[in-house]
């Protein structure tokens, strides 16, 4: 487990979604909005390509999450996010965060998840609470 | 022309939703979420949980279903060829494990504007069979051009 004590990072989270990535989160979450799966219509309607969902984008902050706290997803009480910009498959996506504070167990973290240089998890705050 | 406010408040039909244990896998493998809890049973047991856990974030496949009458619902008025997905929050209570049977009910809580953006922000609440929640989700989908 990280330290987590106010002004700590926590382990940056980095992964690079394939590009079939969005047809198996499609499947897993039921959300199969063309634009996500289908690059044809996502450029019809003036999207680069097909853009990755941001929830899922949202589920790699919350990973970071756990994956700092040690595993345990018992340890995240709650996570918001604001999504700004579009995540794309086959770039790499970091997900970064700094304890903003700590009283007892209980841990509150800046977050973000960046893809090549811009924020597409901004403003990000998520508590945990350490077992 | 602008955002109507008449119908924050208003409470759509309640879902359900049996959390199935190669869902929970599927969503894991989907999200990469390898830890044992989510994928072995004994492995979650040994944990503490009655069953395979679900990541947290598999609180929108239970509760989703419940938004989706809210959000196309013509008294709120959504333009969604304008919308998009601004905001989300979770809140988690009890742990939702492979067996449970899980009810979703979802609310207008605030429709507001900001200059040519309409801001909806629906509540979701889910709870387990035995009655204790499980996640409090609060959805902002900002709509351009109202």
């Amino acid at each position: 487990m990280a330290a987590l004590n106010q002004g700590d990072r926590i382990p940056e989270l980095r992964v690079t979604p394939d590009k079939y990535l969005p047809h198996r989160y499609a499947g897993a979450s039921g959300d199969f909005n063309p634009i996500h799966i289908d690059e044809q219509f996502a450029r019809q309607v003036g999207l680069p390509r097909n853009i990755l969902h941001g929830l899922w984008t949202m589920a790699q902050v919350a990973r970071a999450q756990t994956e700092a706290a040690g595993g345990d997803p018992r340890a995240l009480r709650r996570l918001a996010v604001q999504f700004r910009g579009m995540g794309v498959p086959e770039e790499e996506i970091v997900v970064s965060g700094t304890v903003r504070e700590r009283d007892g167990d209980r841990v509150v973290v800046a977050t973000e998840a960046h893809q090549d240089g811009s924020g597409i998890v901004r403003n990000a705050e998520a508590e945990l609470v350490l077992g | 022309m602008g955002v109507s406010t008449a119908v924050v408040g208003k409470e759509y039909p309640a879902t359900s939703y049996e959390v199935g244990l190669e869902k929970i896998r599927e969503y894991a493998n989907a999200v990469g979420q390898a830890e044992p809890v989510h994928h072995d049973r004994g492995a979650a047991r040994a944990a503490g949980f009655r069953d395979v856990v679900a990541p947290p974030m598999f609180a929108v496949v239970y509760s989703a279903p419940a938004l989706g009458p809210a959000i196309l619902d013509p008294e709120v008025g959504i333009d969604f060829a304008a919308m998009v997905h601004g905001g989300q929050e979770f809140v988690w209570g009890e742990p939702v494990c492979a067996g449970d049977e899980i009810t979703t009910r979802a609310r207008v809580r605030e429709i507001y504007q900001r200059d040519d953006k309409g801001f909806y922000v629906f509540e979701s609440v889910s709870t387990n069979q035995h009655g204790d929640e499980v996640v409090r989700g609060t959805w902002t989908n900002i709509v351009r051009g109202v």
